[in-house]
């Protein structure tokens, strides 16, 4: 059984930031695999120790600088990795209909059993292109995955969906499919210094629009981000000054105000 | 064209977020000058009608299917009902079961989606307010067209309220068989505690680094006379049980004073404990979403903060 995970780099924001346009500025922005893929690579990866994936394999859509990212997921113990970018994604907000369009074609090329991906991307927080994917190439589906169980002979994937609330649903999902992964699934392990060493050997292929038979105009973006902005704080909040011993002290009336003691 | 709303209900009740995407969805509708539909799939759909015939609702279509979320069927009826009333706007909840049809919807409809929004506008086309970088920023989103698929944030939108005049009207739809079958469902999160019951809550998020520094918030709680509670990635990490998790997946909590150590605020998280009566953050970071939410708050490293909070009430 072959696994294809999506991964994606997410940005993250310095505590100190300047937005710059209709972005942060990337001076203030640091990058790291998202949480939520760093799952279901290890799922994948726990899929092919245990002898029911044969192969592992990564795709992301970025630039070239996501190639150290890549290398984390590698490092972990995926096979090897498809990288899909070209100049015509660059500057857009991309939707989900272009990120399917890729990953579309990139299916049809790895012919994967099972799809996984994060439930969302920490950056973005759309949470819908694995859904949305599941339906373009007519795999089954289930979102917001924590337990995951596959029965390869009977073509099933046991899974849990993490409901509000504290509830969980059970439900069987035939392969082939594609299951968002959500956090807490299983316990992602750090990259073995051996890992970190094999990575550096394991491929990492490029894919432009015209190696996937897409035009810039299939991936044109239907979304357009116009404007950025810190919200206006609606918080009345009394912010509490001094060091952390003048601070406590001011905390702990509080506190006694409100009845708070041992 | 006419603007399509699903409502969400979980074993035989309505969910919240049903009369909020109502309200989100009438607004569509005024801004369009066109017809708001309710779609309710699954349960006891006479019953759900009823309660979702609220003021400016114009029709409500039941689809009497099964007991509890399926996507299958969701998709295949809202995919028909969009069809049959010619929805340009299809507006759902962004909720866990939102997030397993509401794309496929999109994809089948060939219409975008935006998902999460916290406010939007409608002129001479959709402008969407989400929010990015863990709730740091907000955006405003256009769409191109005039058809789209809309999921709305929980709590952004006031529940529609009053009585309607919709018509109400059965449907039926061929739901093709799914590869994606429910089998049951599992409570989980119980044992010794629960965090509901407490009046005094110290919770402690990622800022806390390590496993072993819990003890730091445990010697907190204890000299406070507080019971320990604590954001997802604790619980993750196996560091706190499932139990002590605040938030969307976790337990909804409204104690006295909800003390938030080393939690940024996110919206899952806050869904669990904004009802708290005071709120208390300590985070090193000034953006942090949870200052927004808090009525104190100390910008300070909580290895500095929390020791001296402790000798206070030594
Ligand atoms: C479907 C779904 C359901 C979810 N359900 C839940 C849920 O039920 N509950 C929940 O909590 N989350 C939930 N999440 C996850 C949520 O999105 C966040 O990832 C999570 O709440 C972040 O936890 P955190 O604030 O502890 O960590 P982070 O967001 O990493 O924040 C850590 C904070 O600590 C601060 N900090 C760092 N060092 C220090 C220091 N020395 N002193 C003081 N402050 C410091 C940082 O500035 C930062 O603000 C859910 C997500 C999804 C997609």
């Amino acid at each position: 059984m072959k696994v294809l995970v999506t991964v994606k780099e997410v940005a993250e924001a310095d505590d100190d930031f300047a937005i710059e346009g209709t972005d942060i500025a990337e001076s203030d922005l640091e990058y790291d695999l998202n949480e939520w893929d760093d799952y279901a690579v290890e799922a994948a990866v726990q899929l092919a120790e245990a002898g029911i994936a044969d192969e592992v394999v990564t795709v992301t859509v970025g630039r070239e600088r996501t190639e150290e990212t890549i290398r984390m997921a590698l490092a972990k113990g995926a096979d090897r990795a498809v990288r899909v970018w070209d100049e015509a994604l660059d500057g857009a907000f991309a939707d989900v209909a272009s990120k399917v369009d890729l990953f579309e074609a990139v299916v049809a090329e790895e012919e994967p059993d099972l799809v996984l991906g994060g439930v969302q991307a920490a950056d973005t927080g759309f949470g819908a292109t694995g859904v949305a994917l599941a339906e373009r190439i007519g795999f089954e589906h289930a979102a917001v995955v924590n337990d995951l169980d596959v029965d390869a002979d009977a073509g099933v994937a046991h899974v849990h969906r993490e409901l509000e609330g504290g509830v969980e649903e059970l439900t069987e999902v035939d392969l082939p499919a594609v299951l968002t992964v959500q956090t807490g699934l299983n316990e992602p392990r750090y990259a073995s210094l051996r890992g970190i060493r094999q990575a550096q050997r394991k491929e990492i292929a490029a894919k432009d629009l015209s190696d996937l038979g897409l035009t810039a105009d299939d991936v044109e973006s239907s979304l357009t981000i116009t404007s950025m902005y810190e919200p206006e704080s609606e918080s009345d909040a009394e912010m509490i000054e001094g060091d952390a011993g003048e601070s406590a002290d001011r905390l702990a009336e509080v506190l006694r105000e409100k009845g708070v003691s041992a | 064209m006419s603007v399509l709303v699903a409502a969400e209900h979980r074993r035989g009740a309505l969910r919240d977020v049903s009369y909020e995407a109502i309200t989100a969805g009438r607004e569509l509708a005024d801004a369009r000058g066109a017809d708001l539909h309710v779609a309710v799939i699954g349960g006891d759909v006479d019953g759900f009608a009823e309660d979702l015939n609220r003021d400016g609702v114009d029709a409500i279509h039941t689809v009497a299917d099964g007991e509890e979320f399926d996507h299958n069927a969701y998709q295949a009826a809202l995919s028909q009902l969009a069809d049959g009333i010619d929805a340009g706007a299809v507006v759902l909840p962004n909720s866990v079961n939102g997030l397993d049809y509401a794309p496929a919807l999109a994809e089948a409809l060939g219409v975008p989606i935006v998902t999460d929004a916290v406010g939007m506008a409608y002129d001479d086309g959709l402008t969407v307010t989400r929010e990015m970088y863990g709730s740091k920023v907000e955006t405003t989103v256009d769409v191109a067209g005039d058809r789209f698929v809309l999921t709305v944030r929980g709590g952004e939108w006031p529940p529609a309220e009053g009585v309607g005049d919709a018509a109400i009207e059965s449907v039926d739809v061929d739901v093709p068989e799914s590869g994606a079958r429910v089998t049951g469902f599992e409570e989980v999160g119980g044992g010794d505690v629960d965090i509901a019951d407490a009046d005094v809550l110290v919770s402690v998020g990622r800022g806390i680094e390590e496993e072993e520094n819990i003890e730091l918030i445990e010697d907190l709680a204890d000299a406070l006379g507080a019971t320990l509670s604590a954001s997802r990635p604790i619980v993750d990490n196996g560091w706190l049980p499932k139990n002590r998790q605040v938030g969307q997946s976790g337990k909804v909590v409204t104690p006295d004073v909800y003390i938030a150590v080393g939690i940024s605020g996110a919206v899952q998280h806050v869904a669990g404990m904004k009802g708290s009566d005071t709120i208390v953050a300590i985070n090193t970071d000034p953006n942090a979403p949870i200052f927004d939410i808090a009525d104190y708050g100390i910008v300070g490293d909580l290895f500095d903060v929390v020791p001296e909070l402790i000798d206070e009430f030594a």
